[in-house]
């Protein structure tokens, strides 16, 4: 038992920490998020020089072989920091999924790349009507000769209009809702036949609607096994649930220091707020809170790493994405009215944090979701 | 970071786990498992097995008795005794007047009583909160007047946990009622039980148990060999003793266990012919405290890697574990009573008890008496107020 970050992951952590304070303040952060991208390519480069775009892949792919737990610092400094690059759509889902269920040859051709920074990819997956069912597809894909074709629609694909290739799911058999029968195909996102619906999501991340028609993919395209690759989805889905446990540590860390300065500095009655008890003891909740996720973050990221039984694994990631919303919530509605008024304008940083905090509460699932799937996987 | 106990910590444990297995007697466990009251004999004789095995003082210096295990090793100890299902350790004499001693006490003082308390020759409890003074212990105003060799004493203590069992008690006395600020001019004094004057009088809590009492002191005569550390310096060893008090509250092992035995006695139950187990609304619950008591045991042993990472003693933010952990062990006791529907409602039965299920009755008893847990050693109000204090500098 051991609680510490390894000396890599302390250096790690505190490179992008201090790149954040340093040169991803709030109102270096506006300007990104004003931007055409809403995203920065600068910053990008400084991540791949960091190495944090490659620590999640196997050192022959241009990789540090590094899991959750190497990343759960550097996640941490993100969530702090409100950092709205497709790092998680790139790093946490899409590269995964070639990381772990495709051929020899996608690795070598993407892994490396993505390491270097010079490709970002995104998951499209979630549909009309699937909520949290990562089975639900109905978008399909055809074989036609030596191409599959795919038609489809997907919701809400993190970082699609930054990235230039999409990992996208399709039935290959089955109906939507079956486990099986579900296929992941690596498809450039301007080739033909796929259409972005772009927009700015309300944590200030972009993503978009896609719509793919007939769009033709080669039988190389194929990420996994045909109409099997449920449990890889699955199984980096929850390894990226657990990475936004970790930011989301991050992001309450956030919350909480500044309604902590709140309330020493802001004055009535000719005293600072922080001296009523009524407004100290939620303050103490909070930060009780906020702790619990910590552990629940912790125990995630232990276990996308190291659990090999995929039903304990994916257990205890829903323990953890059920205490990490529930805290992400308290956190976040606590520490805007203990800044009343001023907490609900653009001008603070709180009411940002507050809104990635009450995304992330959804994101992946959210508290009854998780905790329906924790109770389902009970063996005692 | 790693969130596994070493081969060598989970080689203790099973050891532990082994030996508790080998020597808790069934009575005992029985008892501890059907939320039965716990006489003065069954908790002796549990102290002494431990005391014959060398266990039940674990924190204490080697030379006294102590086993010499790290953090980790007395925290693994006192969980596996919780999962079992082992009486509890009577903490007064074991780990509040014995570390007070270490910490303040003559060699005399020492030599006198540790040795008892080690070997569960005396029975000892705690003088602490009066009628005026709770959660303000500084306001107390028992008094202690020094007569040549003697301090006479006089006024009142209550809430004093099983003084009905106990041959000595510990008490916090005012010897100066004119010092500047209040908690000056407070001594640390040991009382024996049996010295006249002093009156045990028991106050019966709404689950019918006998733990707690008043007692009442009327010109008793203590000894002054009997003042622990010097005269008018009581309070630096009552907060001594606080800081020792919070440490280890999370209570996961017992927690653990009541939650087993909630997820089998649910799924004996039945509602609208399915087990309650299945029904959602029921079933949230129980996940809800099962995942609680995740997040307290790593929160725990985060606690545990500071301490033996800094070599220090933990913080004011471990008044957390306190407040999660009470909370928790609330949540089982009324889950379990909710378990069981209308059928929580006998107490007591009337004429013998044929056919009475004692075990159910004693479900609704207990979630009332688990109330007392966020009131007791500094309520869960008072736990905030110091993290809000020493941890976050409100």
């Amino acid at each position: 038992m051991n609680f510490d970050y390894s000396e890599e992951q302390q250096l790690l952590a505190d490179s992008i920490r201090r790149f954040v304070a340093k040169d991803y303040d709030f109102e270096a952060r506006k300007k990104i998020v004003a931007s055409k991208d809403g995203a920065s390519e600068a910053v990008w480069k400084t991540f791949a020089e960091m190495g944090l775009l490659g620590i999640p892949f196997a050192p022959e792919h241009g990789g540090f072989g590094g899991g959750a737990t190497d990343l759960m610092s550097a996640m941490e400094a993100i969530g702090e920091g409100l950092v709205v690059e497709p790092f998680l759509a790139t790093v946490g889902l899409a590269a995964q999924l070639v990381a772990r269920g495709g051929s020899e040859a996608q690795k070598k051709a993407l892994l490396p790349a993505v390491s270097e920074g010079r490709l970002k990819m995104a998951f499209a997956h979630t549909e009309t009507g699937a909520r949290y069912d990562l089975a639900h597809v109905a978008a399909t894909a055809k074989k036609a000769g030596s191409v599959w074709v795919l038609d489809g629609e997907k919701r809400v694909v993190l970082g699609a209009p930054l990235a230039d290739k999409l990992v996208v799911s399709a039935r290959t058999a089955g109906k939507a809702a079956e486990a099986n029968g579900i296929s992941l195909f690596l498809v450039d996102r301007a080739a033909a036949g796929v259409n972005l619906r772009p927009y700015t999501t309300i944590d200030e991340a972009r993503a978009a609607d896609v719509t793919l028609k007939g769009v033709e993919v080669g039988a190389d395209a194929l990420v996994g096994r045909e109409g099997a690759v449920l449990a890889l989805i699955e199984e980096v889905v929850d390894f990226a649930t657990a990475l936004v446990c970790a930011e989301a540590v991050g992001a309450m860390k956030q919350a909480n220091d500044a309604t902590l300065e709140y309330l020493k500095t802001r004055k009535q009655f000719g005293v600072p707020i922080g001296t009523f008890q009524a407004l100290q003891h939620r303050m103490v909740d909070m930060v009780i809170a906020s702790e619990q996720a910590r552990s629940m973050a912790y125990l995630a990221c232990a276990r996308v790493d190291g659990e090999k039984d995929a039903r304990e694994r994916a257990r205890l990631v829903s323990a953890a994405k059920v205490k990490v919303a529930d805290a992400c919530r308290h956190v976040s509605q606590e520490s805007i009215q203990l800044h009343g008024g001023m907490g609900m304008t653009e001008e603070l940083k709180v009411s940002h944090t507050f809104r990635r905090l009450t995304m992330i509460a959804q994101q992946f699932g959210d508290a009854e979701h998780h905790l329906a799937r924790f109770a389902a996987l009970d063996r005692s | 970071m790693d969130l596994n106990y070493s081969p060598e910590e989970l080689a203790f444990r099973d050891e532990v786990r082994g030996w508790l297995n080998a020597n808790l007697p069934d009575g005992l466990r029985r008892k501890v498992a059907e939320y039965r009251e716990l006489t003065r004999e069954d908790l002796l004789a549990w102290h002494r097995i431990l005391a014959r095995k060398g266990w039940v003082a674990p924190a204490w210096p080697k030379e006294w008795g102590g086993t010499g295990w790290n953090v980790v090793e007395r925290y693994l100890f006192e969980e596996e005794c919780g999962y079992a299902g082992t009486p509890p350790l009577i903490p007064f004499g074991l780990s509040m007047c014995a570390p007070v001693l270490l910490k303040f006490g003559t060699e005399a003082q020492k030599k006198r009583f540790l040795p008892r308390i080690y070997n569960g020759d005396d029975f000892w409890c705690q003088g602490y909160s009066e009628p005026g003074s709770g959660s303000d212990l500084a306001s107390l105003k028992t008094k202690a007047v020094r007569q040549g060799d003697h301090y006479v004493v006089n006024g009142q203590k209550i809430w004093t946990t099983l003084a009905h069992y106990a041959d000595w008690i510990f008490c916090l006395v005012r010897t100066d009622s004119g010092a500047a600020k209040r908690q000056e001019g407070i001594s640390f004094l040991l009382f024996d039980m049996k010295t006249p004057g002093i009156t045990v009088r028991p106050l019966v809590l709404m689950d019918g148990g006998h733990e707690v009492n008043e007692v009442f002191f009327d010109d008793v005569k203590v000894p002054v060999e009997n003042l622990v550390f010097e005269e008018g310096k009581g309070w630096t060893v009552a907060k001594y003793l606080l800081g020792h008090e919070r440490m280890n509250t999370g209570r996961i092992g017992a927690s653990k266990r009541e939650l087993a035995k909630l997820k089998e006695f649910a799924a004996e139950q039945t509602q609208n012919g399915r087990p309650l187990v299945e029904d959602v609304r029921f079933r949230d619950k129980l996940s809800r405290v099962e995942i609680e008591i995740a997040a307290l045991e790593i929160t725990n042993l985060r606690f545990l890697d500071r301490m033996r990472r800094t070599g220090q003693p933990p913080g004011a933010d471990v008044s957390m574990l306190k407040i999660k952990g009470t909370e928790i062990q609330q949540a089982l006791s009324e889950l379990m009573m909710q378990a069981v529907g209308p059928l929580a409602q006998p107490f007591k039965p009337a004429n013998g008890g044929d056919g009475f299920d004692f075990f159910t009755a004693a479900l609704a008893p207990r979630y009332c008496n688990m109330r007392k847990t966020t009131i007791y050693a500094g309520s869960n109000e008072i736990q905030r107020n110091i993290i809000s204090k020493m941890t976050l500098g409100l």
